[in-house]
């Protein structure tokens, strides 16, 4: 494969080369970290010491940290396990948090997001009051498609005065903005490995000191019970180091705010019918989401992988779906101007030059389609 | 009592690993299948516009062709997961939500994997009709009780195809005759068999299998589910969300982890004999040393119906936590490793009809692929010294 650009960093993170490594390594040696043997409990003494890397990314106990097989995972085992009565679920959640409230068979209520793609806080308390108790509130820190942060603290205030429980899924702000459960005011928060630069395949529900929690997979009883199944023991230890860079690179922040923002200014400066969705909120420091009028994201992600520059169009789960995006729909945008939008997100491999490829090529594809009438 | 807790024998700085059955060290040709995976192809299987998605999903076709390869199914009855609890946890719920209100009933085997029993016993809080069978004395399943337990409400039939702590091989052709005589689902979690004894799930006539990449030196973390193609064997999913496999469960794919248990699965294809014949020579070896050693040792479960690869020993008149704490130069388990944590006999050994004596005197060794002669007779001379020395067998 010629050198692409990646600038498709939300769908997946290029795993870090300080994370292959311990991967390679940890793979490379046996054991069951359910063994009592010396090889069983080497492999443990690897996930204990991933724990509590992975604790020190939320600010939580090493001991409420359960591991997982990843975000979706991750989401559904609180979504199921919190015992609640109803759910809370904001219309702009991931695919495995909206699916996931579904099929419990719990009242599921939507939670509104303005037209910055901000959770309306005001439009909670009024939900929460008809809703049965107890109830789980489920809302995104970082949205997957247009980076719009949401009032995690405000809406922990509101929550714990009506008693309700607070989930929160954090697996696109980690490595972007701080995360902190305590002070984030969270019964549960959900991490995925794979989008801070650690492999696939692993995932962490963190807990606060008393939520409870119902395991999904049932067994062997590992994670305390909470998780049954043989660890992914080189995954979580590959998890542990990125979650180490992932707390680093909230400082690389401001880089990768500066290209992003120069990126969307070129563009902007160039035509005057584009949009940038969410633009006025509070957003993830790397994420773009950019409507091309009259264009479908199909034909733009094409585009630009003709020119080597690999972006999405919506969510990667959504891509060869036919499907208009719930997030841009959530927000007001209509279909048309919804399946015309197309993602960029920058990260730790990100330099000017890629940026600069982007906005030629983008360009280019301006001045071919919309540019044109 | 100091030399009694092990402190006389210092533990070396490789143990010989005879644990198989626990977890598999990973094949370094499975590693090197995975490392592009890791490195320059990192994409996200579902990100179907760019070049790195494309050949992050290419990794999971080859992998599906390989595995079904190893049973005999066809690739899109193949669906990743993260491992055979998952696998397990999915099957047995799923497939009761879907097909218990019809027939409620849902049979399985008392020396099943803790993540089946605990999955059935999930179905049965649920309210549907759950029977655990004995096994008989030599850990085989009673084809007489199975055939008077399944009728037309049983939805489904799950039985494991070797056990993992005392390698008995069950009658999967029978049962599998048996459950669908009453239309039942039948399910077999063969996280022991796979790569281990040959499968052929239509000659089997499975409906679900469960399948484990760490049990044959592949990597931790991923597992599949078999799925026999068709509505009749509908089942819920565990996970929702993305839509991945196929709807059935949701979550990006581990590429790596996928074209780790492809290749796993690829090289068992290949050498399923060569590495049995070696563990049959390794295991009869050791057998021999340590029945000579240590006369009234005892193997549990069927002499013949089994994997050539597990033994599980009893060693009369020895505590098994004892033993291993004075055996620490060899890494062997008193059972399952899920249980390691508790003290108590293994149900497994109980279910045969062992005291609770009995069953804490046993030792499991697997050999596996990596295994040698020279490992083997270290292992005998080991037990044998460490049994002499506890004052075990005197009776």
């Amino acid at each position: 494969m010629k050198e692409q650009i990646y600038l498709d960093y939300n769908a997946t993170c290029p795993i870090r080369p300080e994370v292959i490594d311990v991967v390679a390594t940890t793979m490379a040696t046996v054991g069951n970290p359910s063994s009592v043997h010396s090889a069983g409990r080497a492999a443990s003494a690897v996930v204990e010491e991933a724990r509590v890397k992975v604790a020190a990314l939320a600010g939580a106990r090493a001991r409420d940290v359960v591991f997982c097989s990843g975000g979706t995972e991750a989401n559904n085992a609180v979504i199921a396990g919190a015992g609640a009565k109803s759910l809370l679920v904001s219309t702009i959640e991931h695919d495995s948090v909206l699916a996931a409230a579904k099929v419990t068979g719990l009242p599921v209520f939507e939670l509104p997001v303005d037209k910055d793609g901000v959770l309306i806080l005001d439009a909670v308390e009024a939900v929460l009051a008809g809703a049965p108790k107890p109830a789980l509130i489920s809302v995104m820190y970082a949205n997957n498609e247009m980076g719009a942060l949401q009032p995690i603290e405000a809406l922990s205030e509101v929550a714990k005065a009506h008693g309700a429980m607070l989930h929160c899924d954090a697996i696109q702000a980690a490595g972007k903005v701080n995360i902190d459960v305590a002070q984030m005011g969270c019964t549960y928060l959900t991490l995925s490995s794979h989008k801070i630069g650690g492999p696939q395949g692993v995932g962490a529900i963190v807990l606060a000191p008393t939520a409870p929690m119902k395991p999904t997979a049932v067994g062997g009883g590992q994670e305390m019970g909470r998780r049954s199944g043989t660890e992914n023991v080189a995954g979580v230890a590959g998890f542990g180091v990125a979650a180490l860079s992932a707390m680093a690179a909230v400082g690389d922040a401001g880089r990768l705010r500066v290209l992003r923002d120069r990126l969307e200014s070129e563009l902007k400066a160039y035509s005057n019918d584009i949009e940038i969705v969410a633009e006025l909120a509070e957003r993830t420091p790397n994420t773009s989401c950019i409507v091309l009028p009259g264009v479908k994201g199909e034909t733009q992600v094409m585009h630009f992988d003709l020119a080597g520059i690999c972006i999405s169009s919506g969510a990667a789960c959504s891509s060869g779906k036919v499907k208009v995006s719930h997030v841009l729909s959530g927000m007001g945008y209509s279909d048309d101007k919804a399946i015309s939008s197309a993602r960029v997100s920058l990260g730790y491999k990100t330099t000017d030059a890629h940026v600069d490829a982007f906005i030629t090529a983008w360009k280019k594809l301006y001045d071919r389609t919309a540019g044109r009438s | 009592m100091t030399a009694q807790l092990g402190a006389a024998n210092p533990v070396p700085q490789r143990p010989i690993y005879l644990d198989y059955q626990a977890t598999t060290p990973l094949d370094e040709r499975v590693l090197t299948a995975m490392l592009p995976y890791l490195r320059e192809s990192f994409g996200n299987p579902h990100s179907s516009t760019h070049a790195y998605g494309w050949q992050a999903e290419a990794a999971l076709d080859v992998a599906r062709e390989q595995v079904s390869a190893l049973i005999g199914a066809d690739p899109g009855e193949v669906y990743f997961t993260s491992g055979a609890t998952e696998s397990n946890n999915t099957i047995i719920k799923g497939v009761m939500a879907v097909w218990g209100k019809a027939r409620p009933k849902l049979i399985t085997v008392c020396t099943e994997h803790k993540c089946v029993i605990e999955s059935a016993l999930h179905c049965q809080r649920q309210g549907y009709e759950l029977q655990v069978l004995p096994v008989s004395a030599d850990g085989l399943v009673d084809l007489d009780q199975l055939t008077e337990a399944v009728d037309d409400r049983t939805a489904l039939v799950s039985v494991m195809a070797v056990n993992n702590e005392i390698g008995v091989i069950q009658p999967l052709r029978e049962i599998g005759e048996i459950a669908k005589e009453n239309g039942a689902l039948f399910h077999s979690d063969i996280a022991q068999a796979f790569g281990k004894v040959p499968i052929d799930v239509n000659g089997l006539q499975l409906d679900f299998a469960s399948i484990s990449g760490h049990k044959i030196y592949g990597p931790k973390g991923i597992g599949a589910i078999y799925k026999r193609a068709g509505r009749a064997t509908a089942l819920s999913p565990l996970l929702s969300g993305g839509g991945q496999e196929a709807g059935l469960r949701s979550g990006t794919q581990a590429p790596a982890l996928v074209a780790g248990l492809g290749m796993a699965a690829d090289i068992a294809l290949a050498e399923m004999e060569a590495d049995n014949a070696k563990a049959n020579d390794l295991a009869k070896r050791l057998k021999q040393r340590l029945f000579t050693g240590l006369p009234g040792i005892q193997l549990n479960g069927h002499a013949k119906e089994r994997i050539a690869s597990n033994l599980n020993l009893c060693f009369p008149g020895v505590d098994g936590e004892l033993l291993l704490a004075n055996i620490r130069s060899l890494a062997v388990s008193s059972g399952a490793a899920c249980a390691s944590a508790m003290t108590g006999p293994s149900y497994v050994l109980a279910a045969l009809g062992l005291s609770e004596t009995e069953a804490k005197s046993a030792i499991r060794i697997g050999i596996g692929r990596f295994s040698t002669e020279a490992e083997i007779d270290k292992t005998a001379d080991v037990l044998i010294d460490a049994v002499i020395k506890l004052g075990g067998l005197k009776f």
